[in-house]
């Protein structure tokens, strides 16, 4: 899978964990960007990209990224 | 469980809850609390009932409890939930020394008593609190269970407590969270991530199954609860088909796969024995199905537990809707259980009140199943709840059975029937051949086929060859009925046997058979078709059979049909594949 299709991806589970169609992510996009995703719904959205994609991030990972490219390339490691 | 996602009940949010009854409850907790409030509204939509909320900030429950002027008093909830996690509780336990660890079960209940009274000293509200996660810490290993300075052993401790307690006080309800996470895990239930980084205990997936256990307290404190459950009989309190098995073939103890359905029906003699009303409604002669009630010594439901007895051939909503005349009780009290996914969409699709739990494949699931879907919530209990079912089988008794029928043709238009018609092959004669052995009821002549008599019909000109299947939207039914026909002179063909199975009674199977036969026998040149009726012990039920589909009477049990003149007389809803 290469990041492009994962961005898709990803802006799906975004769509559908907020509940929100006009979600357009991009390798640079972050909280501030985007309507709802706050903390609360971070968690969330970490618990169904996890289900997802049937891995794991530890604690410090999710404190880690800085933009969806960063979250990008963190599942992509894990992904393999 | 509840099938519903978290994300499905954060969805219905969203929706206009504006018109549904208003319900306020105030949630206080000592963990992170947002996502079990989105989950209990969401649930609340579901179920028509808008939760007003009132969410106290995080780990303020002594503030809101202990301060008159709090927004917890000013809020005046009808119900006030208490969330207090287990992990938190742990932490406080492990800051004391021995001797307050062996007393932290009775202070721990001192405290949750002083709770409860200061708020119902100044609102009235009933209060809902968890019970705690037994646990093993692994300070002590096993041992725990003899240390009474162990967490396990104060957390156990009190628990019983609060059971003690909850009997004395009528405003407290107890939450049973720890056989919540029991059945459900608590690695399941807990996410360690979610934990640290956001103080929640609960994980996601969790959330619907506890809000459903919250709001079912509330609903049954609210009056909300089942009084009745009507159960189907053949292959759901026991295995097997009494009409076609007889009351020896049955499996129930012993036999076969018995034990399932011995489990099961202790289950409802438990129910019925704390007061919930058992009835049968099930498509049978009533004298067969009434037997292994009353002979069958394996059997643990008998004749006196069961309050209604429905045995007959008519359509299920409408003998639902009897009982519920006969018990005059609300249609939404009622839990209907049924093996046969057809008769629960008809039911469901009729009464959209009643509640119909959507039984898994395998009966050895059953119990589970329904045990998890906690649908026999009360909120009080009484000694005199046990004598109810004697009351309703004499009300049963002078009561007069009438019948409305449901709109039935709708109802099977809907269904988008499909059957397959062929001539036996090698694939269709085995069935066809155990369907011949098996059923004994929809049996016209009730000749025993074996498969080589069924394979020398094949090819031999004088056969006419039928097997039928039925499937509709809800799913297969496989091979379902089949027709022997044989001529009998150039213009005449005779019904050697017509057998069909009972699953698929009442869906105008039988007419469409009919018309499959006779536009073909038509077709071929003939003019007559002859039948007979061979009447037997078990096949009553198709006494009638050929004089219902529009053939003529000739000598007892003996009919003819003329093809001439021969019009389906009734709409056919299955097509023809």
């Amino acid at each position: 899978m290469d990041k492009r299709e994962l961005l898709e991806k990803i802006n799906q589970i975004f769509i559908s964990v907020l509940d929100n169609e006009d979600i357009v992510l991009e390798y640079d996009s972050t909280a501030d960007h985007i309507d709802d995703w706050d903390s609360l719904n971070h968690i969330q959205l970490v618990v169904a990209i996890e289900k997802n994609f049937k891995i794991r991030f530890t604690s410090q990972e999710i404190q880690s990224w800085n933009n969806v490219g960063q979250m990008l390339d963190n599942i992509l490691l894990r992904v393999k | 469980m509840i099938s519903q996602t978290f994300n499905e009940l954060k969805r219905n949010l969203k929706k206009d809850s504006g018109n549904f009854k208003k319900v306020r409850l105030a949630i206080l907790a000592d963990s992170a609390s947002q996502l079990v409030v989105q989950a209990i509204k969401g649930y609340g939509i579901a179920h028509s009932i808008n939760f007003v909320v009132f969410e106290a900030d995080y780990n303020q429950i002594d503030r809101q409890v202990f301060d008159p002027g709090s927004d917890l008093y000013k809020f005046e909830p009808e119900f006030l939930l208490i969330l207090r996690s287990t992990e938190r509780l742990n932490k406080r336990f492990c800051t004391l020394d021995r001797s307050d660890k062996e007393s932290f079960a009775n202070n721990q209940l001192t405290y949750l008593i002083s709770l409860c009274q200061q708020i119902s000293s100044r609102i009235k509200c009933k209060i809902i609190l968890n019970n705690y996660i037994e646990l093993n810490d692994s300070v002590f290993g096993n041992l725990a269970t003899k240390v009474s300075s162990s967490f396990l052993y104060q957390v156990r401790k009190l628990n019983l407590n609060l059971m003690d307690h909850a009997q004395e006080n009528k405003l407290l309800f107890l939450l049973d969270l720890n056989s919540l996470i029991a059945v459900a895990g608590y690695r399941n239930t807990f996410d360690p991530k979610m934990y640290y980084s956001a103080d929640m205990v609960f994980n996601i997936d969790f959330l619907p199954n506890l809000a459903k256990h919250i709001t079912d307290i509330i609903f049954a404190i609210s009056g909300s609860f089942k009084k009745c459950v009507v159960l189907d009989l053949d292959n759901t309190i026991w295995g097997g088909v009494i009409g076609d098995d007889g009351v020896d073939g049955i499996q129930i103890g012993d036999l076969g796969h018995g034990k399932i359905f011995s489990d099961l029906q202790l289950w409802v003699k438990q129910l019925k024995q704390r007061g919930i009303i058992v009835a049968i409604c099930s498509k049978n002669t009533s004298s067969i199905a009434k037997e292994p009630f009353l002979t069958h010594p394996e059997m643990v439901l008998r004749l006196e537990d069961i309050a209604v007895f429905v045995a007959n051939w008519e359509n299920k909503a409408d003998n639902i809707r009897h009982i519920q005349s006969v018990l005059n009780i609300g249609m939404d009290s009622i839990v209907f259980i049924d093996d046969n996914p057809f008769e629960r969409e008809l039911v469901k699709k009729e009464i959209p009140e009643i509640m119909v739990p959507d039984l898994p494949e395998d009966p050895a699931d059953y119990l589970l199943f329904l045990k998890s879907l906690n649908m026999f919530e009360i909120a009080s209990f009484t000694v005199d709840d046990e004598q109810r079912t004697l009351q309703y089988q004499q009300e049963a008794e002078r009561s007069v059975l009438q019948q409305s029928f449901a709109n039935e043709e709708e109802f099977l238009s809907n269904l988008e029937m499909v059957s397959e018609v062929k001539a036996f092959d090698t694939f269709t004669i085995p069935r066809v051949s155990q369907l011949s052995q098996r059923s004994n009821q929809f049996n016209l002549r009730t000749i025993r086929y074996t498969e080589t008599e069924l394979l020398s019909m094949v090819g031999d000109g004088l056969y006419y060859t039928y097997s039928f299947t039925l499937k509709d939207k809800y799913g297969e039914n496989g091979l379902i009925a089949f027709v022997v026909l044989k001529q009998v002179s150039e213009s005449t063909l005779f019904i050697e046997n017509w057998a069909m199975s009972c699953r698929v009674l009442k869906r105008g199977m039988e007419f469409f058979t009919l018309d499959c036969i006779a536009g073909d026998a038509k077709r071929n040149g003939y003019s007559n078709i002859l039948a007979e009726y061979l009447p037997t012990k078990k096949n009553m039920m198709v006494k009638a059979h050929y004089s219902s589909l529009g053939f003529e009477e000739i000598e007892e049990n003996s009919y003819v049909l003329n093809l001439a003149t021969y019009q389906l007389n009734k709409p056919v809803f299955i097509t023809r594949m």
